[in-house]
């Protein structure tokens, strides 16, 4: 088998990446492909807690890299899919401990034996992101529907571009659709106009997100989470799969029954 | 309250809206990494060359950046002042 490598970037930080990355790999992994995540923002690492795996780390990136330990070593198993790896940051280091051309030999090794390799990349647009592209096949860029992330999206995205790897598909997280009902928030369709790239999800905001986040169980796994349905769309369109985006302009309730009635009545 | 009675009204552009418009310009000058200071220099420039040739109404003058797609346009509008000297005659 021949990985396909997953690089997931933003820009701004805080929008995200880490969250869709483990949710992405949890529901990947949960279809039974082999899949293994790395996280690649050394000195900041987060998708160890993210996942629930912080207590089992004992080799990291860096110690792969540098030979310390084989790269088997370094993987961590998931405790509740067995098919579900991380290969975690090093938490000492900083970024210059790794290349762009280490990136590219990792995961070139990790190929042969998986089905996919998805690198969380850190936030900005420095070493740390050169080194989590250098060695992607796909590129999801993450993004709020804000001015501040959506700029620094459109940033990441002409980068991408310029170094030939692109073209990138976006993860629009966090929409509040009673918010973009009210157009008091950037609509999908307006970030995409923006930033004119291919979509790949739309994630709404769910509280539950942080209640998984807190248990380290990936909300991917959760059926009832409409953000975790969300995030399995995301996984079936990689494997390419035509699935069509979630309703969330579903406004239940009597206000939002009031308000399209009068919207209606008015046009 | 006028904030209040304008959105009662509709006439207070949704904040969304808002959004979307600053957001335009400002990638448009990320994109081309020209800054709108460049810009307004560029514009009275362009006024001066202009109006050594051509009688133009310096005020008038418009000059922005436009996308269309994955093209971007830098669109100059520069009004010529009519030449009334030819009408007389």
């Amino acid at each position: 088998m021949t990985a396909k490598v997953v690089t997931i970037t933003s820009g701004k930080g805080g929008v995200g990446k880490t969250t869709a990355t483990a949710n992405i790999a949890a529901a990947l992994a949960d279809e039974g492909h082999k899949v293994v995540c790395i996280d690649s923002d050394i000195g900041l690492r987060n998708l160890d807690v993210v996942l629930g795996l912080e207590n089992r780390i004992v080799y990291d990136l860096v110690d792969v890299i540098e030979g310390r330990c084989r790269m088997r070593q370094a993987m961590i198993r998931d405790k509740r899919l067995p098919e579900l790896f991380l290969i975690p940051a090093a938490q000492t280091r900083d970024k210059t401990a790794v290349s762009p051309s280490d990136m590219v030999h990792l995961c070139n090794e990790l190929r042969s034996y998986m089905d996919w390799i998805l690198i969380d990349s850190p936030a900005g647009i420095e070493r740390g992101f050169r080194n989590a592209i250098a060695p992607a096949d796909v590129i999801l860029v993450v993004t709020n529907p804000e001015v501040s992330a959506v700029r620094d999206a459109d940033r990441i995205i002409g980068l991408i571009e310029a170094e030939e790897k692109g073209p990138a598909r976006l993860v629009i997280n966090r929409i509040k659709p009673a918010m973009v009902h009210r157009e008091d928030m950037l609509s999908p369709e307006d970030v995409i106009e923006l930033l004119a790239v291919e979509l790949i999800g739309v994630i709404p905001e769910d509280e539950q997100v942080i209640l998984s986040t807190n248990r380290g169980l990936p909300i991917a796994l959760d059926g009832k989470s409409k953000a975790g349905m969300a995030f399995r769309n995301i996984a079936r369109r990689l494997c390419g799969e035509e699935v069509p985006f979630l309703n969330l302009n579903d406004q239940g309730g009597f206000f939002g029954r009031l308000t399209r009635m009068i919207r209606s009545g008015g046009n | 309250m006028t904030g209040f009675m304008d959105r009662l009204l509709g006439r207070e552009k949704k904040s969304a809206r808002q959004a979307k418009d600053r957001l335009k310009l400002v990638l448009i000058h990320d994109r081309v990494d020209i800054n709108p200071g460049t810009l307004e220099r560029l514009k009275d420039e362009l006024i001066e060359v202009i109006s050594r040739h051509i009688e133009i109404d310096p005020y008038a003058v418009s000059i922005e950046m436009r996308q269309d797609g994955h093209h971007h346009r830098l669109v100059a509008d520069i009004p010529i002042k009519p030449a009334k000297r030819r009408r007389t005659r």
